[in-house]
């Protein structure tokens, strides 16, 4: 399957998402840019971390506009993956192919560390190769990943399972203290309805190899190539 | 040419964790009356095609752009 990730003006996880794909998942990848209005063929688009548009009036809002992303817009709309990783997620909610908002964290910190995050569902193309309750160790890095939205909106999310992974503890439980940024609900990622559109704060391409703390972040890339080739058959 | 001011703010509802170290410097300061600060943003610009209604412009640049209708509210001021 080919991955395709997107480069804005700004975004500076592009090339470390290339090399987690390329090198090692070892699938074929390429780069997308932000004026392009399609996608390549690609069969699952990755919107990288790093602060498109220099993250002017709110992150994401400018990116939202591009004309790759009415691409993936439309792209989204029939089914295709997207995944959005930190300012991904920010694009991807300010597109409103995510519901809900990241705002400024809670502590004002940037937040630059390895979390845990309990996997709350296990049955999206973004996390089949994990258990459900597994707990994984992937980095953050963000000012603004705190998330945000309405009570409807959390029962939503809470009833359709649409909550990916939240913060949690190392033993996996979901405390005040394990969260980073004062997410809501400790919500670290999420996913809509359909389950083909994911964001996360966290990022899993930081955490590919063993030489750099953990490689749990390959398992979100394994269950992406898993259900793609599942659908495929 | 109107000239028009619209000010961003975040909704009550949501924790301003900005506002809240600013108003913790006040205190620092001795202002220790000081409370509820909230921080926004202020656009400013100048609209020149005046056939639609400046106003309704305006709005309409706000929901799509301008203000995120999930965390944000707006007031619009045309300054004339």
């Amino acid at each position: 399957m080919k991955f395709g990730v997107v480069i804005f003006p700004g975004s500076n996880c592009d090339a470390d998402a290339y090399y987690a794909i390329r090198d090692v998942l070892q699938q074929p990848v390429e780069y997308i840019w932000h004026r392009d209005d399609n996608l390549h063929g690609v069969d699952c688009v990755i919107l990288p971390g790093g602060f498109s548009y220099g993250d002017y009036l709110r992150c994401g809002a400018i990116a939202r506009f591009s004309p790759v992303m009415q691409a993936v817009e439309e792209f989204a709309r029939q089914g295709g993956l997207v995944i959005g990783i930190c300012n991904g997620f920010q694009i991807l909610c300010e597109a409103h192919l995510l519901p809900g908002a990241l705002v400024r964290n809670e502590g004002l910190r940037f937040v630059c560390k390895h979390v845990y995050l309990r996997v709350e569902n296990a049955d999206t193309p973004f996390t089949n190769r994990c258990q459900p309750g597994e707990v994984l160790c992937i980095p953050i890095a963000h000012g603004e990943g705190r998330y945000v939205c309405d009570r409807e909106t959390l029962q939503e999310l809470q009833a359709n399972n649409q909550i990916v992974f939240r913060y949690c503890d190392r033993s996996g439980a979901i405390t005040r203290e394990s969260n980073p940024n004062g997410s809501l609900a400790n919500i670290a990622g999420i996913a809509n309805e359909r389950f083909n559109v994911m964001g996360m704060m966290p990022h899993p391409e930081r955490a590919c190899e063993a030489i750099l703390g953990s490689e749990d972040g390959l398992k979100v890339f394994q269950s992406i190539v898993h259900s793609a080739l599942a659908a495929a058959r | 040419m109107p000239r028009v001011r619209v000010l961003v703010t975040l909704k009550p509802t949501l924790l301003d964790a900005q506002g809240r170290t600013v108003q913790e410097a006040l205190h620092a300061l001795g202002y220790e009356n000081v409370n509820q600060v909230r921080i926004g943003k202020v656009i400013e610009m100048d609209i020149a095609d005046d056939s639609k209604s400046v106003e309704q412009q305006v709005r309409e640049m706000c929901d799509r752009l301008l203000a995120n209708p999930v965390t944000e509210l707006y007031q619009i001021e045309v300054l004339g």
